[in-house]
């Protein structure tokens, strides 16, 4: 313990010194690889060092060398809570940039990819949330159903974290009967699942007294800090990229963007559960669009875009055509044209941005992921100054932080 | 009124004259140009003027042009009006000899890291930041690996032996 000169300590003091307390790199309350380094006056946070950086892999750099369809697998490694949004988030920058027009059925299975993807993100922050708080139970109820999704990721593209899911143009495969009745069970069952997960919380006089109050932020403030996604509809502005710049035919959808008023915990989690039940009807409605199509219609599953989708293996062994389009995507020597583009889309914590300047060389000149977790981190210690220690440990995994994101 | 890209063109042209160039409309987004120095008065125009209303810092990066002569390091903003629902580009270019660029920070909170970050892997030197120093990288690292001088390891060499990683 030793006095620190430029901290000012809080009024009623008790030990009139402050002590530095390390959070971090790898504690049980991080939920991720970085390090907080507090000062605490007794269980009060007098100030905060946030540090990053431990898992940064480099991947812009990684990108400067890699053909378009390489960067999807960096891309993966961001946010991994929810892959097939940051995999989706790549592909439609793309397609924006070589202005690729898609097929409406592929938009719809990919709205239904990326809002499962965002029920499997909110669906562990809010239950880390709980288990936080001291309620283990709720992160085990719908943890089963993070494992469905999974199933259904799997079904699609073979793997389940690390997704790698879907291709410039389209999907890779189209999907199965089984990946549509593993579907359909989630829909039938989630909602019961969700519905009891917020009986014990919502209304819950611990959890509320825990959350409420604790970790707010005012709408200014959050805008100035640059927060995005559910962290910023808590505190009350209505900002939804699905919305405001439609994607992959989200405006052929109809839901609402929940908003909160104080932007602490409680509104967070709040924000979250109803997201989850947006994206449900979501995914609800577009399947139901999707049933809508009938014959060759029904079998659609990529853009006709042979300079970047890969033809069937069967036509590489039989066709001309397909074995110089094989072989030129795989090796990369497909140039881009020149020109740049920024591309959003909304990702499980907020406005995930794609940055690419191309100077029609065969791999982007430079590509920037704008982060939205490293983004709104900064605001970490403002959250969290003057309250108690064990809030900040909830504010930590209220915000949602991915180490992963946060990096690059 | 609905703002539009020729408006926002036309204000700025009003306010700055020729201090600001190079417009262009890529995919949809303006973006235009201004001299390094004159960076501050140019968001500071955009965040409080009320027809504009760029309060909103999306994203702040670095790009490296190492064939841009006295123009090699480029900042680039991008800046959102939720209201009216768009967005615009900016950008300033310094040499890397001397990177220096004002600080967004007193305007923009959101800008502390990305500037940490810029400054981490470009060596752009933000006059006024609060805490300049590495983000990412280690302390103790003394180039910025993001400048296009250094290239990623070439995959065809065969100098290294190591087993382990399919070189063997």
């Amino acid at each position: 313990m030793e006095q620190h000169s430029h901290i000012t300590l809080p009024k009623g003091s008790i030990e009139k010194t402050t002590t530095t307390l390390n959070i971090g790199p790898t504690h049980p309350a991080t939920h991720g690889v970085f390090q907080n380094i507090m000062e605490v006056d007794g269980e009060r946070v007098v100030s905060t060092e946030q540090t990053v950086g431990y898992i940064h892999r480099a991947f812009e750099k990684l990108a400067e060398r890699r053909p378009l369809y390489q960067i999807t697998p960096i891309t993966d490694r961001l946010n991994y809570c929810s892959s097939p949004i940051n995999n989706m988030g790549w592909h439609i920058t793309c397609e924006r940039f070589l202005k690729i027009d898609l097929p409406k059925r592929v938009d719809y299975l990919r709205v239904i990819i990326m809002e499962l993807s965002r029920i499997s993100d909110h669906l562990i922050c809010n239950s880390i949330v709980g288990v936080d708080t001291g309620a283990y139970t709720g992160f085990l109820y719908v943890m089963q159903y993070r494992e469905l999704i999974y199933e259904i990721y799997e079904e699609v593209c073979g793997s389940r974290l690390t997704t790698n899911i879907g291709r410039i143009g389209g999907f890779e495969r189209n999907f199965t009967n089984t990946a549509f009745t593993k579907l359909e069970k989630f829909l039938n069952e989630y909602p019961g699942v969700l519905r009891e997960f917020e009986k014990l919380f919502t209304r819950n006089r611990i959890f509320m007294e825990r959350t409420q109050g604790t970790g707010g932020i005012s709408a200014a403030r959050a805008m100035n800090y640059g927060f995005t996604g559910p962290n910023l509809r808590a505190a009350g502005v209505d900002y939804d990229v699905r919305v405001q710049q439609p994607y992959s035919s989200y405006q052929d959808f109809d839901f609402k963007v929940p908003v909160g008023t104080t932007g602490d915990n409680y509104d967070r989690f709040l924000v979250r559960n109803a997201e989850m039940w947006e994206s449900i009807s979501i995914i609800k409605q577009a399947y139901q669009k999707i049933q809508e199509f009938k014959g060759a219609d029904a079998e659609i599953y990529h853009a006709d875009v042979p300079e970047y989708y890969l033809p069937k293996k069967e036509d590489v062994y039989t066709k001309m055509e397909a074995l110089i389009w094989h072989f030129k995507i795989i090796m990369g020597e497909i140039d881009l044209p020149k020109g740049q583009i920024y591309s959003a889309v909304e990702g499980g914590n907020g406005e995930l941005g794609f940055y690419l300047i191309s100077d029609g060389g065969r791999t982007p000149f430079r590509l920037h992921f704008r982060r939205p977790c490293f983004i709104y981190y900064q605001a970490f210690e403002e959250l969290i100054k003057g309250g108690m220690l064990s809030d900040a440990v909830v504010t930590l995994s209220s915000l949602n932080l991915i180490a992963g994101e946060l990096d690059a | 009124m609905a703002l539009t890209n020729t408006y926002i063109q036309e204000k700025l042209v009003e306010k700055f004259n020729d201090q600001v160039f190079h417009f262009s409309t890529d995919s949809g987004i303006l973006s235009f140009e201004s001299a390094a120095e004159n960076n501050l008065k140019v968001l500071q125009f955009l965040y409080e003027e009320p027809s504009l209303g760029f309060t909103f810092l999306t994203d702040l990066c670095g790009v490296n042009y190492p064939d841009h002569q006295g123009a090699e390091l480029v900042v680039v903003y991008h800046l959102h009006n939720f209201i009216e629902n768009i967005r615009i580009r900016f950008s300033i270019a310094v040499p890397v000899a001397k990177p220096d660029v004002f600080t967004a920070t007193k305007l923009f909170e959101s800008a502390n890291w990305m500037e940490r970050e810029t400054y981490d892997f470009f060596g752009v030197n933000f006059i006024g930041h609060p805490n300049l120093k590495r983000i990412l990288n280690v302390d103790e690292m003394d180039y910025f690996p993001l400048r296009k001088e250094f290239p990623l390891e070439d995959q065809t060499r065969i100098d290294k032996d190591d087993e382990m990683f399919g070189r063997g």
